[in-house]
């Protein structure tokens, strides 16, 4: 993974303004001396990270229940087998995606829209920027519980009582647990799009649209031909950023709807831990996990060279 | 652009003459009331929350809502009657001890990461990144497993861990992206005056990066405070954190609204806090550093 991603731009722009020594060659103590600050978040990140996931590259070899002591036996790659097989995990794995691409899209369009509303100079810019970000701030936990008991609750919810006038009474958590847990989500998320949407319209050279604009560009054209381009890149970031975030996303699941009824709105991270802790089946949650992360490797390593391929040469690079 | 000639029907907008512009003042007071409500309702579920928190039990579960009543710190009260100490002090001890952590790291590595690579830095940088991007849910297993096996499960420590390297991988790309914006003409000036390298970094770097120092450890602060996953499973009683406390009302006997209300408060309060100071960071930290 590592090595599948160089860094063109910086190593140039480094190889340029040396900072100690101009040779190209560097002594091997001179190697170590620059090395050496690295190297306990190194071993420290590996230590924690890598050896817990052989580990599990291990167990998803055994066949592990620990309601049936002394079961334990090597069973090569049949919890795998035993996964593919499994039903509920492809509805899990559906739910997931839906779960992240429903959440990022929406999310986008709202911080594209919050972002566009706040590049301009208004009376309380600050304050409403403020308030639009406290959502990602609120503890996820209580978010979820905010959502599950004073917004969406089928008795006394808020969102009841907005939507009463129209004739709505819904049970959003039972009849729509997927949608409302991507709400949920949507919620949490918008302000980090928003904030880097943000942090690119603020990046854009302001002469070219003023120019357009005396040449008596529209609004919308300006937006379409100028705006949008220039945000592309960020909302390429958005979009794989809080992807990476999101495949974690364990809490609103947990508390809002745990994964139910039945796993319609179930994704990995939870039904593997349903799978491990309240299933105690340990050598296919194992073979679960290791197949998600090589999916989620997958698509990230695509996503990743794409971002950073677009982010470098330019200014903004890294 | 070619805007000059247009190629579609003239709109009414589209000669700006200042005539015009004066006209646009009212649009755009109009935007900008449209842009408070949005952010209002936006908020409110927030509002909401802090107003139950100061509600009567009685008033926090009715239909329809109860929006205006007597405000009383019961709830407050309550909560702390509840055992709200330990949790708030773990969470507490939990963040600041893991954040100091990753700083200690956190600094050198990305120190070294933004000198001109020697062979195979630029891999450690994407090594740093992939572990971000592996589902956590892969690993609880084991760790569950080697950590009750050395007999560190509800151990606060385990969670300083654990969050310390959730968050080293960001804080290594932050800083990394502070310390390349260190002008290099000042680093050569320094080492010119023979200052080494050790001096240099203390004298001229250090305080020019400390606010992005401190921006770091904010984000820091904000990810191991609102972190559940590890603790949900890692902690029992002892090590217990705010976000595992806040799922204790979810008892069968029915739930106190109020009261879950007040507890999420208190939980958010100061990550909410430190995100309003670190708002303009904040967007640098949650994507790697990657854009200023």
């Amino acid at each position: 993974m590592a090595t599948a991603l160089a860094e063109p731009d910086a190593d140039a722009s480094r190889e340029r303004t040396p900072i100690t020594s101009g040779r190209d060659h560097i002594t091997r103590a001179e190697g170590w001396r620059r090395r050496g600050p690295l190297l306990p978040a190194l071993i420290f990140m590996v230590i924690v990270t890598q050896i817990p996931f052989i580990v599990t590259l291990y167990y998803s070899t055994q066949s592990w229940n620990l309601v049936r002591p002394g079961s334990r036996e090597f069973n090569w790659l049949n919890n795998y087998v035993q996964v593919f097989k499994d039903t509920q995990f492809w509805t899990v794995t559906l739910n997931t995606v839906l779960l992240i691409v429903g959440t990022v899209i929406i999310s986008v369009v709202f911080g594209l829209i919050f972002a566009l509303l706040l590049d301009r100079k208004f009376v309380g810019r600050s304050i409403v920027r403020t308030l639009l970000i406290t959502p990602f701030l609120v503890t996820p936990v209580a978010s979820a519980l905010l959502f599950k008991t004073s917004l969406l609750s089928p008795t006394s919810g808020l969102l009841n009582y907005a939507l009463s006038p129209f004739g709505v009474e819904t049970d959003w958590l039972s009849e729509y647990p997927l949608a409302s847990v991507m709400g949920e989500l949507v919620w949490q998320w918008t302000p980090f799009m928003m904030l880097l949407i943000l942090a690119g319209l603020q990046s854009m050279p302001k002469d070219i649209s003023e120019a357009a604009k005396v040449d008596g560009a529209t609004s919308f054209r300006l937006f379409r031909e100028l705006t949008l381009p220039h945000l592309r890149r960020f909302i390429e970031l958005g979009t794989v950023l809080g992807a990476i975030y999101l495949v974690n996303t364990f809490d609103a699941v947990y508390m809002m709807t745990s994964g139910g009824p039945g796993v319609a709105s179930s994704n990995l991270p939870f039904y593997i831990y349903q799978r491990a802790f309240l299933g105690f089946d340990i050598g296919q949650a194992a073979a679960m996990g290791v197949v998600t992360v090589i999916g989620t490797m997958v698509v990230a390593t695509l996503a990743l060279r794409l971002i950073f391929k677009s982010f470098s040469g330019t200014q903004e690079a890294v | 652009m070619a805007t000059t000639t247009p190629t579609r029907p003239v709109t009414t907008d589209t000669t700006p003459t200042p005539v015009i512009r004066r006209k646009r003042r009212p649009q755009a007071g109009l935007l900008t009331a449209f842009t408070w409500i949005l952010s209002i309702g936006f908020f409110f579920p927030v509002l909401w929350m802090v107003l139950t928190a100061f509600k009567k039990e009685s008033d926090a579960n009715t239909n329809p809502p109860t929006f205006f009543f007597t405000p009383t710190l019961d709830q407050f009260r309550n909560v702390f009657d509840a055992g709200i100490g330990t949790p708030l002090l773990n969470s507490v001890f939990a963040t600041v001890a893991s954040t100091i952590l990753v700083l200690l790291l956190g600094v050198p590595a990305a120190f070294a990461l933004s000198l001109r690579p020697v062979r195979k830095t630029s891999d450690a940088l994407f090594f740093f990144l992939s572990t971000k991007m592996l589902p956590i849910v892969a690993a609880i297993i084991p760790l569950y497993v080697i950590v009750g096996k050395i007999g560190m499960l509800d151990n606060i420590w385990t969670l300083v861990v654990l969050y310390t390297a959730m968050n080293l991988p960001i804080a290594v790309w932050m800083m990394r992206s502070f310390f390349m914006e260190v002008p290099k003409e000042l680093l050569e000036a320094a080492s010119i005056d023979g200052a080494s390298l050790w001096t240099s970094v203390r004298e001229v770097i250090l305080p020019l990066i400390s606010p992005g120092i401190a921006a770091t450890a904010l984000i820091c602060v904000i990810f191991s405070w609102n972190e559940f996953f590890f603790a949900v499973n890692m902690t029992a009683v002892n090590a217990q954190t705010m976000p595992v406390f806040l799922t204790g009302f979810m008892s069968g006997q029915g739930l106190f609204w109020a009261q879950l209300s007040a507890a999420s408060v208190l939980a958010a309060l100061p990550v909410v806090i430190c995100g309003w100071i670190a708002q303009n960071k904040l967007v640098r930290g949650l994507s790697f550093g990657a854009i200023k």
